[in-house]
């Protein structure tokens, strides 16, 4: 394959002329020699279309598609509308890169802010952005929102039940400043009031924390939102976006700042990603909140526009003194998030929401009825839950694999040896009554 | 370009008025005009307590962000809480449109700012500059 059209030998030296050097190599001449490439580059000769063609579709036999999935921890097998695939399809809306002169793409910029305003239901809250690049920036952005939004604080305090890669960002994103984090433990499972207590100095910002937490159980914030506040500090809560069909949104909970990742809403799982991050707030936060923001207004004809506003906010005005460095969104897959939730509507999330409720609760019933499984905590749970083995869980789930059922996740990946026994399952609605039973059939097998 | 004569300058742009022990402080109107239509003040709290050319808040205009800074030492005592809902009122009459009252605690930072001659000058050897 040929591929791309070079320019000729005259084109160059035209170039070159026109620059005023002698060779292409003189462009180079700022690095140094000894790290120069000498000779080709180890790369294999090119081949024809077809073989090209041929090799691809021998790569791709190799995918596994045919495995039941019941992984979770971030990430999950939910059923997707065909909608989604076909409106982001739609060279429009896929070719097109994040709108720099925003204002002429009227169609991305409206389906920004549907996306925009589906959050700010979903969460009860009053502003959201125009979406991040997956939830674990979002809990950053919003730590970064705090530390700007409460004077002389320098500490960002978070719950041991939120995601190990939540962490990890987390740390990642404040290297190298003087900003303090700090970790607050959990009591049977979740997030402790006494030790959150305890830990909150008039230096805190904001608490980060996640329900359903990251083993799965829905954490109870009754008098959070008062002690954090009386601090005069933020509250951040994550949330997988499917569970609020049937749990307390973060806007009912008293929380500043809402934030989680949108995969479950319309997006496959990939190999990970892309996803989304969200993050929506209190009217209050709205100058501090990253990246971009489509707002509703009229044209010179009275006709409904869109534009980008609070642009004041993004670097290419505050420059130096922004207080973010987001400038971009995940527009295609936001996109998806708003034609998933606008085909599933209002009852049909509601009844998605209830499935993943109850499917999961079925298979736990089960589990820890017939087969005498003991969950990690006793503790109300939304779609995925954690069981406690009796051996490693790892090979139970290589074991699982050999019969086509991705069974659930090795918790020893992300903790230390006392996980080793620990598998976290997750449920939705994709998952039928003859798979969960086959489940149940296999689990037996195996651990008998 | 307005500089009325019973205020004093800062060389950053704000003008100050002193009332007894306290300071009313705005930016002039030359700040805000070189700044634009103006979206957004950042004020300080009141209570709080600055040095000398401290960083106070921040103004947003649609083509910029600048710092507030305080021309003199003291405590707030009070901010604008109009600007919060209409930051287009220093646009209209930056005089007027106060943005902080501070209570000095060293009144001889105020023999150090500009008399409306010398601002008025120091303007336009700015100007020149651009």
């Amino acid at each position: 394959m040929f591929p791309y059209l070079p320019h000729t030998e005259e084109e160059i030296a035209e170039m070159l002329t026109t620059i005023g050097v002698s060779s292409i190599d003189e462009l180079f001449s700022d690095i140094p020699e000894a790290m120069r490439l000498k000779g080709s580059i180890n790369i294999p000769q090119g081949i024809s279309e077809y073989e090209v063609f041929r090799h691809l579709h021998e790569l791709s036999e190799k995918n596994i598609t045919d495995k039941v999935s019941f992984l979770g921890c971030g990430s999950y097998d939910h059923i997707v509308p065909s909608t989604v695939k076909h409106i982001m399809g739609r060279s429009e809306f896929y070719t097109s890169y994040t709108p720099y002169q925003a204002e002429i793409s009227q169609g991305i910029l409206q389906s920004i802010f549907e996306y925009q305003s589906l959050i700010c239901e979903l969460t009860s809250m009053d502003v959201s952005n125009a979406s991040l690049y997956d939830g674990h920036t979002a809990a950053s952005e919003a730590a970064v929102m705090a530390l700007n939004m409460v004077r002389k604080s320098d500490t960002i305090l978070f719950s041991e039940t939120i995601h190990p890669a939540t962490k990890q960002v987390l740390k990642t994103y404040f290297l190298g400043t003087d900003i303090k984090l700090k970790e607050i433990g959990q009591s049977d499972g979740t997030t402790s009031l006494k030790y959150l207590k305890e830990n909150l100095t008039p230096q805190v910002a904001g608490v980060i924390v996640q329900s359903p937490n990251f083993f799965g159980y829905i954490e109870d914030y009754t008098g959070f939102a008062d002690a954090i506040h009386d601090n005069k500090s933020l509250f951040v809560i994550s949330s997988n976006p499917i569970s609020l069909g049937v749990l307390k949104s973060q806007g009912e909970w008293g929380a500043d700042i809402a934030i989680g990742d949108t995969q479950p809403l319309g997006l496959p799982q990939y190999f990970g990603g892309p996803t989304v991050g969200y993050i929506a707030a209190r009217e209050k936060c709205l100058r501090k909140m990253p990246g971009r923001i489509s707002g509703q207004t009229v044209d010179t004809d009275g006709d409904r526009a869109f534009v980008l506003t609070l642009q004041a906010r993004e670097q290419h005005i505050k420059r130096e003194r922004a207080t973010s460095n987001i400038c971009s969104n995940q527009a295609l897959a936001a996109l998806a998030n708003a034609v998933y939730l606008s085909t599933v509507g209002k009852e049909g999330f509601q009844e998605v929401s209830r499935q993943n409720l109850q499917k999961a609760h079925y298979l736990f019933e089960r589990l820890t009825g017939e087969l005498s499984l003991k969950p990690l905590y006793e503790r109300p749970f939304f779609n995925e839950f954690s069981l406690v083995l009796d051996r490693k869980a790892s090979q139970v789930i290589t074991e699982m694999e050999n019969e086509n059922i991705l069974g659930g996740v090795a918790l020893d990946r992300f903790f230390s040896k006392d996980f080793d026994n620990v598998m976290a399952v997750a449920v939705t609605e994709k998952r039928t009554r003859e798979e969960l039973d086959k489940y149940v059939e296999t689990l037996k097998r195996i651990l008998k | 370009m307005n500089i009325p004569e019973n205020l004093k300058y800062s060389d950053t742009h704000e003008w100050i008025r002193v009332e007894n022990s306290n300071a009313y402080i705005g930016i002039t109107d030359y700040a805000q005009e070189s700044l634009g239509d103006i979206v957004y003040v950042e004020m300080p709290e009141s209570g709080e307590e600055f040095s000398k050319g401290d960083e106070v808040g921040t103004i947003e205009s649609v083509k910029a962000a600048s710092p507030i800074y305080t021309p003199v030492s003291g405590k707030v005592v009070q901010v604008n809480e109009d600007l919060e809902d209409k930051p287009e009122l220093i646009n209209q009459d930056p005089y007027k449109a106060y943005i902080f009252i501070i209570e000095i605690s060293d009144s001889s930072e105020i023999d150090d700012l500009m008399s409306a001659a010398d601002y008025n000058a120091f303007v336009e050897k700015e100007k020149e500059s651009h």
